[in-house]
């Protein structure tokens, strides 16, 4: 079975490839044909992710050999459904909005007592390194599939968090005066031949995009979340490496949870 | 009472909102929020992500500069281009290919000397082979054609080149000679490939 998707994921790549070679509007259709071909959950790995992530979820671990099954992400201690369809939010626990990721962390340090540092060390997978944070949001967020995102705003903190995250979606810095909007703020552009998602107003592209994160990346045999997407676009901006799960990123995360309301979450999906 | 101005903003937002009727942030609430993304960054990697003027009014404007803004913009950024000493604007319009195509250096997962290139494909159609570039900026195909080969076009897209704001203020373009990510050579190079009667931008 394994080796039967490899395949197809195979030729899938291969027509990818192809599709460079044609004219730009027979390339964008070959890319939307593989992008359906890898679109089956039976066949999409991400759903490695998901199983590791639930094992770790209830499994007893750190100094207090504790499971994050009491972990409150919002919706009740080790309520999982819907919960990262309302993050990121506020928790009067730790005086502070925050996005799954911080809320794990937050979770691992002061229900059980892990190391976070190592953690954070592991925070994206690849050769040699297994990550528990990919596992764990792959988990979480999948709980939250068939529903829309629903951005919590009842709080100061987190009316702030939005208002900063599109201060930062424009902020324009580094050595190219690149901001989020100088790619993402148009309808229907490119880099070179790959499509650019509006993320200036809410809409189809940023549901289309922020409803199918976490992601299985083909192309990096690894599941992805959003922290990771966010990472490489500060590397493609010329910017220094982002902190895991810094407020900033945080900030950022619930500007583009807004944009994507009223759509439906589908994950983990499966991308190139 | 910063809250209170916050949260009334917030009530106007509601349901269906747009991006643009989410409240300002106040400028220094945002900058702690760049710290806190950015706080384990070298001092040389965090100087670059420190807003300069023209930075700083571009963002908070979202790229619409008042007419002061737009003229002190122009003023400032042109005090900082260098044009050749010795006048000469074109350089070579195959070593500028190369500087159009590649759009490698300057991040962080770079190894150290790796070559800058102005990625000017990522943004821009240039040439009629070249099937894979962006449309983030506009088509410069027949660039130099268009313009007749003109000397004092040539110099004013050095000058575009080295500093898009001198022309347009709050412009998308990277200032590639200011920020010294590309040499003056490579923007020579460009500035050929543009005009050059021979470069494939011109034919």
């Amino acid at each position: 079975m394994k080796r039967l998707s490899v395949a197809i994921l195979a030729t899938a790549i291969g027509f990818g490839a192809a599709g460079i070679a044609l004219g730009q509007s027979e390339s964008e259709k070959e890319i939307e044909r593989y992008r359906e071909m890898i679109n089956d959950p039976m066949a999409n790995p991400g759903y490695l992710w998901v199983d590791k992530g639930e094992a770790l979820w209830s499994e007893k671990r750190g100094s207090k050999a504790a499971s994050l099954e009491v972990c409150n992400l919002g919706k009740g201690a080790g309520k999982l459904e819907g919960a990262f369809a309302e993050m990121p939010r506020y928790f009067a626990d730790a005086d502070r909005v925050m996005d799954l990721e911080q809320r794990l962390l937050w979770c691992m340090d002061k229900i059980q007592g892990v190391d976070t540092a190592d953690v954070v060390k592991r925070r994206f997978g690849g050769p040699g390194v297994e990550s528990d944070m990919q596992a764990l949001v792959a988990f979480i967020a999948n709980k939250s599939n068939g529903m829309s995102y629903k951005l919590p705003l009842a709080h100061a903190k987190e009316q702030e968090m939005l208002s900063v995250g599109k201060a930062l979606f424009d902020r324009r810095a580094g050595q190219m005066d690149f901001s989020c909007a100088t790619c993402h703020a148009d309808e229907g552009k490119r880099i070179r031949l790959q499509g650019l998602p509006d993320f200036s107003k809410p809409g189809k592209e940023a549901k289309a995009t922020m409803d199918s994160w976490p992601t299985y990346r083909v192309s990096q045999s690894q599941l992805r979340t959003m922290q990771h997407r966010l990472w490489d676009c500060y590397r493609q901006m010329r910017h220094p490496v982002p902190e895991y799960g810094s407020d900033g990123i945080t900030a950022l995360t619930s500007y583009l949870v807004k944009m994507a309301e009223g759509g439906e979450i589908n994950v983990p999906s499966i991308k190139r | 009472m910063k809250n209170i101005v916050l949260a009334a903003g917030f009530l106007a937002f509601g349901g269906g909102a747009f991006a643009q009727d989410i409240p300002k942030a106040d400028p220094a609430t945002v900058e702690k929020y760049v710290q806190s993304i950015w706080s384990k960054a070298s001092p040389e990697w965090q100087a670059r992500v420190k807003l300069d003027e023209t930075q700083r009014i571009c963002s908070e404007t979202n790229n619409t500069p008042s007419q002061a803004q737009f003229e002190a913009i122009i003023a400032r950024e042109k005090a900082s281009v260098a044009y050749p000493a010795d006048g000469n604007v074109m350089g070579d319009w195959k070593r500028g290919m190369v500087v159009a195509q590649r759009g490698t250096g300057g991040q962080f997962s770079d190894a150290p000397g790796t070559y800058q290139g102005g990625n000017c494909f990522a943004c821009h159609e240039l040439t009629k082979e070249e099937v894979s570039y962006g449309t983030l900026g506009p088509s410069l195909l027949g660039y130099g054609k268009n313009r007749k080969f003109d000397p004092a076009e040539a110099k004013a897209a050095f000058a575009k080149i080295y500093n898009p704001h001198v022309v347009f203020p709050c412009s998308q373009m990277p200032r590639f000679g200011h920020t010294k990510f590309l040499t003056e050579e490579q923007i020579k190079d460009a500035v050929a490939l543009l005009f050059s009667p021979d470069s494939p931008v011109n034919k």
